[in-house]
């Protein structure tokens, strides 16, 4: 793993001069916040439980950060590598493509999870956000969601001939993912019919994760959700494993 | 000694064959060139040797090693630059040799390489800011971070200004000086005369002449012309009788002599001088691997 320290500085410098990528997953879901937050408060309602609609969106914002890294960024700044002959540049020297693929992987991690942290501290500092969970639980389910993900964006990123297709495919299927999983409207709002579409999506099973976590859900009752994007994770490294292309 | 050997070497794209039976040796310490025009099979050629193509038949050495089997170890020891690659624009000139120099095991110091490319003032440039002399120099100095054995250049002066490319060609031929071995393709053959020890080269993925310049040009029997201005006609039959003077021609005041012999311009200027024959503007125009090339294909080659 020679090299993978300079890489990973590199990759961060790269994603923080890029200015679409840092505005949509560390300001964007903020200014979210601060919208829905402004408008509804962040009162209990028994329409959520006894919780307040800042509790509930903040676990469900940081799913759409998940979202967006895995689909929109990560599909983006591999094929953007590959179609520019970033990457063969690379393959000339004796890099290992596991550093590279590595590399991504730790430095979008890193980029979601900032953007989860930053919804947090806004949502205890603007709106005294409510936590009833275990913190390692969030965590670990951050974790595998965000892993998941990534590993969905790589096979895009691999299937996807350019830049623009990879960023085309990745809109298609984020936004539906986006609107429709509970994410940016609670599912409670949704009608029965597309509540049974939502359960088709793997960032459903995200934001359920997340909340559930949130107000001290236990693992048991994920079951079905945490085999999904375990699997989805599993199929996802040995497809972009195998597609990986330099060129 | 050779320190780069193909045999063979044949490599298909679907149904194109891009490079058809070529064996060559490339020996240490030169500037070897592979000419021809675009789409010949060169890039292909260079990409096989530095162990970033498979190939369908063949054999490959390079420095000993296996450019596929041992590339790891080959890309230590080599320097590539490649023609159709580049590095993220948003990247500072130090930051990109900083970043590469960390990928190799043995390295030599980058600011010295910044300074002796000439990219002093560009240090903290973004690389989507420079010029493309700017950036081929770059290029070069990653291609030399390693301190390699071999330095393969690919099309290095392809869409560079003349005098860009005049700044490359003394910066490859300080890169021999420096005991390396370099294998450039082109597709400028004044490039390849300038620069190379010897050429093969190469068209339809074939190898159709392989030699030191000179060599090519001489084995051509191509007619030299010297062409001066002069004012009285009477010398034409003295020139035709020099040993290797195959024809004089005079148009108005401009004589024209073909030949052959490596002698010519001494002899042509010593019986003008000889006959107090009072001329200007003499100049020689040699056969040139342009030359080579349409004679060997019987075609101009493409830019």
């Amino acid at each position: 793993m020679r090299g993978f320290k300079k890489y990973l500085i590199i990759e961060f410098k790269l994603f923080l001069r890029e200015p679409e990528a840092f505005f949509f997953t560390l300001i964007f879901p903020l200014f979210i916040l601060l919208v829905f937050g402004s408008i509804y408060g962040n009162q209990p309602t028994p329409f959520f439980g006894g919780h307040g609609t800042v509790d509930v969106s903040v676990p469900a914002y940081m799913a759409i950060i998940i979202g967006m890294s895995g689909l929109m960024n990560i599909p983006m700044a591999v094929a953007t590598e590959r179609e520019k002959g970033i990457l063969k540049r690379l393959r000339a020297t004796p890099i290992h493509p596991r550093t590279i693929l590595l590399g991504w992987v730790v430095v979008y991690f890193i980029v979601t999870l900032a953007g989860a942290l930053l919804l947090i501290i806004a949502g205890k500092i603007i709106y005294n956000l409510r936590f009833e969970g275990n913190p390692i639980s969030v965590f670990l389910a951050f974790t595998l969601s965000t892993f998941s993900f990534l590993s969905l964006g790589f096979v895009i990123a691999s299937v996807a001939p350019t830049a623009r297709t990879a960023n085309i495919v990745g809109s298609v299927v984020f936004f539906p993912m986006m609107f429709l999983s509970g994410a940016t409207f609670p599912s409670q709002i949704m009608p029965e019919s597309v509540r049974r579409v939502s359960d088709l999506l793997p960032l459903t099973y995200v934001v359920k994760l997340l909340q559930g976590f949130w107000f001290g859900g236990l693992w048991e009752d994920h079951l079905k959700g945490i085999i999904i994007l375990l699997g989805i994770l599993i199929v996802g490294v040995v497809i972009s494993a195998k597609t990986f292309r330099w060129e | 000694m050779a320190i780069i050997k193909v045999e063979k070497l044949r490599k298909v794209y679907g149904k194109t064959i891009a490079v058809d039976d070529i064996s060559f040796e490339v020996k240490k310490g030169e500037i070897f060139g592979m000419i021809g025009p675009n789409g010949a099979g060169k890039s292909t050629t260079i990409e096989c040797i530095e162990g970033l193509r498979h190939l369908n038949e063949g054999r490959i050495s390079v420095m000993g090693l296996n450019p596929l089997s041992d590339g790891y170890a080959l890309r230590e020891l080599i320097g590539i630059q490649l023609q159709e690659a580049n590095l993220y624009s948003r990247i500072k000139v130090w930051e990109a040799l900083d970043l590469y120099a960390a990928l190799y095991l043995k390295t030599i110091n980058y600011d010295s390489l910044i300074e002796s490319l000439g990219l002093t003032d560009k240090r903290d440039s973004y690389v989507g800011k420079l010029s493309g002399g700017q950036k081929q120099r770059l290029f070069i100095a990653l291609a030399l971070i390693n301190n390699p054995e071999v330095v393969f250049l690919d099309e290095l002066t392809t869409g560079l200004d003349p005098q860009a490319r005049r700044v490359m060609w003394k910066l490859v031929r300080d890169i021999q000086s420096q005991g390396k071995t370099v294998f450039l393709t082109t597709h400028y053959m004044e490039e390849a005369e300038q620069l190379c020890n010897r050429v093969a080269i190469i068209d339809y993925g074939r190898i159709i002449a392989i030699d030191s310049p000179e060599n090519l040009v001489r084995n051509l029997g191509i007619d030299s012309r010297i062409i001066f201005t002069v004012k009285e006609s009477s010398i034409i039959e003295q020139l035709k009788k020099i040993k290797g003077v195959n024809r004089v021609e005079q148009r108005d005041e401009r004589m024209i002599v073909y030949g052959q012999s490596e002698e010519l311009v001494g002899e042509v200027v010593n019986i003008l001088i000889k006959n107090k024959v009072y001329f200007r503007n003499l100049r020689t125009e040699q056969p040139t691997l342009d030359d080579v090339f349409l004679n060997l294909t019987g075609r101009e080659i493409r830019d």
